[in-house]
């Protein structure tokens, strides 16, 4: 997937050992951010000096004064510059830009690309994977919806695995935080988001070397629908408790010089909220991203076998603490979106029940 | 930060809030609504056998008490019944007692009062009798000694005058 891959020891056998952690921390960068085509691995041919990559393109959709839809193939992996319709572009750390026919790509002063950059809804392979696992999910759990019927009100195959942690996101993630009266309209978002982020994150410790939630842009999405759904089955007493979070126990001259700072910080919260749960997921799922890959290009910094192995080793470990984390940060999304719910959905009665809560948060 | 923003792909997010909103409505009409009913349905009817279980179970207590109540009052009742029976019976034996004396009272009287007559009858009887004899001797001893008849009427005279004041 790299141009700059690793994983053939053989041309790069005379390169320095800082050249070689150069290439690693590249490599690491690159894999970290998205791609425009479904790369597995490429190597470099020893007679010929060329490199192959084994993987397949995916279509590259752009509106750029009108819609342009071809196939990633054209780039060549980034190595060319693709001409369509008489437009030029070319991609820059998985990016597209607007380019001409030589390729150029100018910088501003910190290193930034000043070419116009489309606007890009190509199938990339984050895009893919989404897909990907959206297909599996409902399949998967379409069959399980079913299964019931066919056995009696007792789920079969593997929904027998899926079903109690869906009874655990029900009782112990969405009644615990929401309360027995409001949690049902919830249930459907906490359910997807949950298996939705549980599945990626799964698919990320594979070999197919795919970061998707641990991209920007997918946490900024799924905490923006969570923000979303928090905004709008706010009670009165959620927005009273923003606005108004004293209550009537105090004379408004009283209270006024405290709202002065209480109702900002309430309002920023209302923000802080989802952007920490957005946050959380992309530097947790990153931070493993980085470790292993750190750890796996240790292989090629040391290239020899007692680093090797000690680097398999810990590699090793650190996935077996990875597939931990992939379920752990699935959980704690899912968990602190129910709390906000909860938070939107209470009563007043209940207000009080959650004030420790936002203490430890 | 300034990295996080460049990083922010457009075309990804687009794509990410488009699958994600449309498989949620998808899995919440074909997936999570089956699977939630049947799940709940399948809690509830759980639930409801245990109900009907611990009702049944609390029906069958109340019956084994009220089982042991009838026999309690069955039991009462007969020892109720022995002692009035208990109670009729030495009535009955002291009325009996009672009667049998009254009668043997009335009896004894009867007879005393039999005796009594009797006795009277006997001695008018013998009254009778001696004076009968003591005519017939009387008769022998003044004919033997009176052969004058009007002598002897007087004398007869005046001797019944004697009696009859006696």
């Amino acid at each position: 997937m790299s141009a700059k891959s690793p994983t053939k020891q053989g041309a790069s056998s005379e390169d320095t050992r800082s050249e070689r952690k150069q290439k690693v921390k590249d490599y690491i960068a690159h894999h970290l951010l998205d791609s425009h085509d479904f790369g597995l691995f490429s190597y470099t041919d020893e007679v010929t000096q060329q490199k192959h990559h084994v993987g397949f393109p995916l279509p590259i959709i752009l509106w750029d004064g009108g819609l342009k839809v071809f196939s990633s193939s054209k780039f060549h992996h980034g190595e060319t510059v693709a001409q369509v319709d008489g437009n030029y572009y070319k991609i820059e750390h998985a990016k597209i830009y607007k380019t001409d026919a030589k390729g150029t790509i100018t910088y501003d002063t910190s290193n930034h690309p000043t070419n116009i950059a489309p606007l890009d809804f190509s199938i990339t392979k984050g895009v893919f994977m989404i897909l990907i696992t959206a297909f599996l999910m409902f399949f998967l759990f379409k069959s399980l919806a079913k299964s019931y019927g066919a056995n009696a009100g007792i789920a079969s195959g593997a929904g027998r695995f899926f079903e109690p942690i869906i009874t655990y996101i029900r009782d112990d993630i969405a009644i615990a935080n929401i309360g027995e009266g409001k949690y049902k309209k919830y249930m459907p978002f906490l359910l997807t988001v949950f298996f939705f982020i549980w599945f990626l994150n799964m698919f990320g410790l594979t070999p197919l070397g795919i970061n998707v939630t641990g991209n920007i842009a997918v946490t900024t999405a799924l905490a923006l629908i969570v923000f979303i759904i928090t905004t709008f089955t706010g009670t009165k007493d959620y927005w009273k408790h923003i606005f108004d979070p004293l209550g009537d126990g105090m004379p408004w001259a009283g209270k006024i010089f405290i709202y002065i700072i209480l109702v900002p910080i309430e309002i920023l919260g209302i923000f802080i909220k989802p952007f920490a749960l957005l946050i959380r997921l992309y530097a947790n799922m990153t931070a493993g991203h980085v470790v292993l890959g750190s750890l796996l290009g240790l292989i090629y910094i040391f290239q020899n076998w007692i680093g090797g192995t000690l680097s398999f080793g810990l590699a090793f470990a650190i996935s077996l603490i990875e597939i931990l984390v992939a379920l752990l940060q699935a959980y704690i999304f899912t968990m602190l979106a129910a709390l906000y719910f909860g938070f939107a959905s209470e009563t007043h009665e209940h207000a009080e029940e959650h004030d420790g809560e936002i203490a430890h948060l | 930060m300034e990295k996080l923003i460049n990083e922010f792909s457009v075309g990804l997010f687009f794509w990410q809030a488009v699958v994600f909103i449309l498989l949620l409505f998808l899995l919440k009409k074909y997936a999570w609504g089956p699977i939630l009913n049947s799940v709940n349905e399948r809690e509830q009817g759980i639930k409801d056998a245990l109900d009907a279980a611990q009702k049944a179970k609390l029906e069958m207590a109340n019956l084994q008490a009220d089982n042991e109540k009838l026999l309690q009052e069955a039991r009462a009742e007969r020892e109720t019944m022995l002692k009035e029976a208990r109670q009729i019976k030495a009535s009955m034996i002291a009325g009996a007692k009672d009667e049998a004396q009254a009668e043997a009272s009335k009896a004894i009287a009867g007879a005393q009062a039999t005796i009594e007559a009797e006795k009277k009858a006997a001695v008018a009887e013998l009254k009778q009798t001696v004076s009968s004899l003591s005519i017939s001797i009387a008769e022998k001893i003044v004919k033997s000694e009176l052969s004058n008849k009007d002598k002897q009427l007087e004398l007869v005279e005046s001797m019944l005058k004697d009696a009859n004041v006696n």
